[in-house]
């Protein structure tokens, strides 16, 4: 049985992961590359690294940061972040990335994921989605949660698989940075109309929340940031708490 | 040293990273006498094996693959190329392992690609010398090689159980991603490495 996976994803910003710290801005939080050897040596699953820089410098800074990962982790991580063109995934790739994200560039262009699956393969393109519920509609945002699109995420999610994308990263807006649990229901009606792997992302404050997620809202993997960079939950802590709790995990 | 054969078959960083990371020497090459001079052999591929079997025609290596006599590992779509043919674009490969390479059929609730952490079971050989039954390795793939006399390692998806690696003389392979399998997969390599 395929194991389910916990992802550690760290934000990096000029080579340094990074966490927002209730809008007073970033914190640093060490070294992309350390972090990665660290959560890998501790379990993790997967990693995903994601480019919250802004400027061009810090773009270029950031490709040559993905050669640096590729080479001293022995897990496959996925990058994402600013992905918008045919050009960036195959630079990407060119330095050793196991996968890519898109986000709103596929929505302003949705056959980027067609062009990257088709050149690529399903299994290099994830297709991430950020959405809010408004007024019982889970409504598709951009840029970080900041603009609202006319897409549904249910409807893009599925049309994301049509295209190829070998999985959906989907982050509820309205649990991310909550640490309350994540957007169960969502996942499993996701799981339940979908044939590709579902990541949960947004809302894990605790042990219980992950296995939620994983058993009743039977994503396929967890995503989460902060409760790992900080300690609050080790790898292995949950690790073997979701085996006592029959879910599936390679320990 | 140890020759990576270089024949595009998609992307072969993973392999010479993982390389590096273990502090192995080793050169990527299509050079038939340095792939034949070679102590070992690697054999990547990602991708469609119909186009990575006609890329390694195109460049005059299937003979020379064939005809090694040192240890030769290959890896996934490289695996799949030493069967005896694959559905994947109804290709013949070079038959070396004694079994044909098929697409999951669909299951409910069983989604394919195969992709992600599985456990490996019925292990044997010095391939898998100090790794643990029920390890878990890296797979990413929708084409399998079934169960044959050639079977070193099980794997399971869904309802069918096939190759996780193939062993015939001095050929191994793996369906499963050693260079992205941790330490598990660094032991694995490391044990080829040590044939």
């Amino acid at each position: 049985m395929v194991a389910k996976r916990i992802i550690p994803c760290l934000d990096v910003k000029g080579g340094l992961v990074v966490k927002g710290i209730n809008f007073e801005g970033l914190r640093e939080v060490g070294d992309a590359v350390e972090m990665g050897v660290k959560y890998s040596e501790e379990g993790a699953d997967e990693l995903v690294y994601l480019d919250i820089s802004a400027s061009k410098e810090d773009r270029s800074t950031f490709t040559e940061l993905v050669e640096r990962i590729a080479l001293g982790i022995n897990i496959p991580f996925t990058v994402g972040g600013g992905i918008s063109s045919m050009d960036d995934a195959s630079r990407l790739l060119d330095r050793g990335a196991d996968k890519i994200s898109v986000n709103s560039a596929a929505i302003a262009n949705p056959k980027l994921i067609s062009d990257i699956a088709d050149r690529y393969g399903s299994q290099f393109v994830v297709c991430a989605i950020d959405a809010k519920c408004v007024e019982g509609v889970w409504r598709v945002t951009t840029h970080g949660g900041s603009r609202m699109t006319e897409r549904e995420l249910f409807s893009w999610a599925r049309e994301a698989q049509e295209r190829g994308a070998g999985e959906i990263l989907f982050t509820s807006m309205d649990h991310d940075g909550t640490k309350t649990g994540y957007a169960c229901e969502q996942y499993a009606m996701l799981e339940d109309m979908l044939s590709i792997p579902v990541i949960a992302s947004g809302g894990a404050g605790s042990v219980a929340d992950i296995v939620d997620v994983l058993t009743r809202g039977r994503a396929d993997a967890a995503l989460a940031a902060s409760i790992f960079h900080y300690g609050e939950i080790p790898i292995p802590t949950l690790k073997r708490a979701l085996a006592e709790a029959g879910v599936p995990v390679r320990l | 040293m140890i020759a990576i054969v270089d024949y595009d078959a998609g992307n072969i960083k993973s392999v010479t990273n993982a390389l590096e990371r273990l502090g192995v020497e080793y050169t990527l090459t299509a050079d038939p006498a340095l792939i034949r001079s070679a102590e070992k052999v690697i054999l990547p591929g990602v991708g469609n094996a119909a186009a990575a079997m006609e890329s390694l025609r195109a460049k005059g290596l299937e003979p020379v693959v064939m005809s090694l006599r040192q240890p030769v590992l290959g890896i996934c779509v490289g695996m799949q190329l030493m069967c005896r043919r694959s559905e994947e674009g109804d290709v013949r490969c070079m038959d070396i392992f004694d079994c044909e390479v098929r697409r999951f059929v669909p299951e409910p609730g069983i989604k394919v690609p195969h992709m992600g952490w599985n456990s490996l079971g019925n292990l044997s050989g010095k391939l898998f010398a100090d790794v643990p039954g029920g390890s878990c390795v890296y797979f990413v793939h929708s084409y399998y090689a079934g169960l044959c006399p050639d079977t070193i390692a099980t794997c399971r998806h869904g309802g069918t159980l096939f190759s996780a690696a193939l062993k015939y003389e001095n050929f191994y392979g793996t369906q499963f991603h050693p260079e992205k399998s941790g330490a598990v997969g660094e032991r694995i390599l490391m044990n080829f490495i040590g044939l």
